[in-house]
């Protein structure tokens, strides 16, 4: 049953890094979409939101367009989720398994371990922006220009990375279970305090002050800003903002996988 | 044996510290291609630091780690080598097939996974999701992973935990078969029968140094004993003074004795006590033997080490 060629010296060469990398992102996808508890808030959250504040509760707002808004602080809000999660809690559960130890002293490239979790970020990423879409052109009757549109897809995926480094340095700082309460307690009032819920002009002046502290006000406003909905957007300074945070959230995460 | 002695991977004089704590010291180990090495030893006797050191997990201190001639944290040393850790979940919502399949595809020129699947007993499982399977299926997902890439050297930590006796023996079954095509075998347990049943070599590790190296049979003839337990007359300092008695202790209200002339011990005992009863005489398990020849080596003055051991400080903690 065991295959003779096992007496000669194992082969040498390498496998397909590009079909371990594909592999693995695919399993990763699976392995997500397989958990409810997973894949239903994240894909379901954001849309019944939208749908309530946006297009079911009444009421105008001067000189912006409300759905057209919210399409877009949502978009923001539906991305970062499967990124926080995806990275947080897939890590912590991972580290407190076992698995991630067994995966690092395997043969597996390290690359292909965060690079399948990014790509999984990606496809929720995207698919909860296909449903947003839907309601928004559908139900909300928000229209705008094929290019915005698809700058802001670009701009919403391209955006989710930030949030993938601060999911992976929460995932290497708590570990198991506990990483879905902390990732709760990071993602719910960073996106309410960043205006992403309810737009901020509405909060007091000390929270609209305290939002440059929050990654997902950065890229709240760029969101805003290629829709039309916020001007005097300060593109370079908030991708400035975005590319340090997640400098650091990455070296905290190096620093933290380095020594533990 | 007709396959080469290559020495697939090794220790040499190497040594690791964790803070005061020296988990080994001075340590040398060999692993050769067709050879199963069992590594035995209790908690915190630096075990999984050698295990850890020949497969890349951690760096040693000072001295030398080689495996198939590389730096253990070599990828491409790491690709001759499966593993099966102790403590290690796998994602539950993949199936058991998924598993063998993405593993698979970090090595070159991996089994078919039917094939892998079949070495550890799982085909009626690869459909099923990893989450499940029972404790022992689980175990057998694991061994499939660590088999799954054609190791030349396998290291198994603990692989029969949690199988049942007929699971057990099928595994005995494929990693003897496995050992018998050139594969080097790494293995780590508690079961000692499962040593005696496989095992070509025994390390022995106390306080972070090779305590003794034998055979199965060599290791065994070394610690023969037997036990014999009764409930008596006589005090257990009357019966620590006899010349066959090596050990005493109470159990339960009755004496338990180890000795390694029990003829003797037996005519003596009922001799002085007529009111001997409840009598049982068993042979020592290999389990027992080695926690006699443990014992036998911390009792004796501790060598000098740079650090301390874990075994050192425990006992200055329990002062």
């Amino acid at each position: 049953m065991i295959d003779t060629n096992q007496t000669t010296p194992a082969p040498a060469g390498a496998p397909s890094l590009l079909r371990i990398h594909a592999l693995e992102a695919g399993y990763e996808f699976l392995r997500v979409l397989r958990t409810p508890a997973f894949a239903i808030p994240t894909l379901v959250f954001p849309l019944s939101f939208y749908l309530l504040f946006g297009l079911l509760l009444g009421g105008q707002w001067t000189g912006l367009h409300k759905a057209t808004y919210l399409f877009a602080s949502y978009g923001v809000f539906g991305v970062i989720g499967p990124a926080l999660f995806g990275f947080g809690v897939g890590l912590a559960i991972e580290r407190q398994q076992g698995w991630l130890e067994l995966k690092r002293i395997s043969p597996m490239p390290t690359s292909a371990y965060f690079l399948a979790k990014i790509a999984m970020s990606l496809a929720f990423g995207a698919a909860v922006l296909v449903l947003l879409s839907a309601a928004a052109i559908g139900v909300g009757g928000v229209r705008m220009a094929g290019s915005q549109f698809a700058l802001l897809i670009v701009v919403l995926l391209l955006g989710t990375l930030p949030f993938c480094a601060l999911g992976l340095w929460i995932g290497t700082l708590v570990k198991g279970q506990a990483a879905v309460a902390v990732v709760n307690l990071v993602y719910l009032p960073m996106s309410v305090l960043s205006g992403l819920w309810i737009p901020l002009f509405a909060f007091p002046a000390i929270v609209q002050k305290l939002a440059v502290v929050w990654p997902a006000w950065h890229l709240g406003q760029i969101a805003l800003g290629v829709v039309g909905q916020a001007s005097d957007v300060r593109y370079g300074l908030h991708v400035l903002a975005l590319l340090a945070m997640t400098t650091l959230f990455l070296a905290l995460a190096a620093q933290r996988l380095r020594t533990h | 044996m007709t396959h080469s002695l290559e020495t697939l991977a090794s220790l040499e004089s190497v040594g690791k510290q964790y803070g005061a704590i020296c988990a080994l010291d001075e340590f040398s180990l060999e692993v050769r291609a067709g050879e199963l090495l069992a590594v035995l030893g209790r908690n915190g006797a630096g075990k999984s630091t050698a295990i850890g050191l020949l497969s890349g997990r951690i760096a040693p201190d000072r001295g030398r780690a080689r495996l198939i001639g590389r730096d253990p944290r070599d990828i491409a040393a790491r690709r001759a080598v499966g593993l099966m850790l102790q403590d290690c979940e796998l994602p539950d919502t993949l199936r058991v097939a998924e598993h063998v399949r993405l593993f698979s595809s970090y090595y070159a020129h991996p089994r078919p996974v039917v094939e892998t699947l079949a070495l550890a007993g799982l085909e009626a499982l690869a459909a099923r999701p990893y989450g499940a399977l029972s404790g022992g299926q689980k175990r057998r997902v694991q061994f499939a992973l660590a088999i799954c890439g054609r190791p030349r050297l396998l290291f198994l930590d603990e692989p029969s935990v949690g199988l049942d006796v007929d699971a057990r023996q099928a595994l005995w079954r494929t990693v003897a078969e496995l050992r018998s095509t050139g594969c080097g075998i790494v293995l780590t347990t508690h079961y000692l029968e499962e040593a005696d049943a496989l095992a070509d070599r025994v390390v022995l590790i106390e306080g972070g140094r090779t305590l003794i190296e034998d055979t199965p049979t060599g290791l065994k003839a070394r610690a023969a004993g037997t036990r014999v337990r009764a409930r008596t007359a006589l005090s257990l300092g009357q019966l620590a003074q006899w010349p066959e008695c090596l050990s005493v202790h109470g159990v339960n209200g009755c004496a338990e004795l180890l000795t390694a002339a029990p003829e003797a011990l037996l005519r003596r005992w009922l001799a002085a006590d007529d009111a001997l009863a409840e009598l049982q005489v068993s042979a020592l398990s290999l389990e027992e033997a080695v926690q006699t020849l443990t014992t036998a080596a911390s009792s004796a003055p501790a060598e000098p080490c740079v650090g301390r051991t874990r075994r050192a400080l425990a006992q200055e903690a329990s002062r």
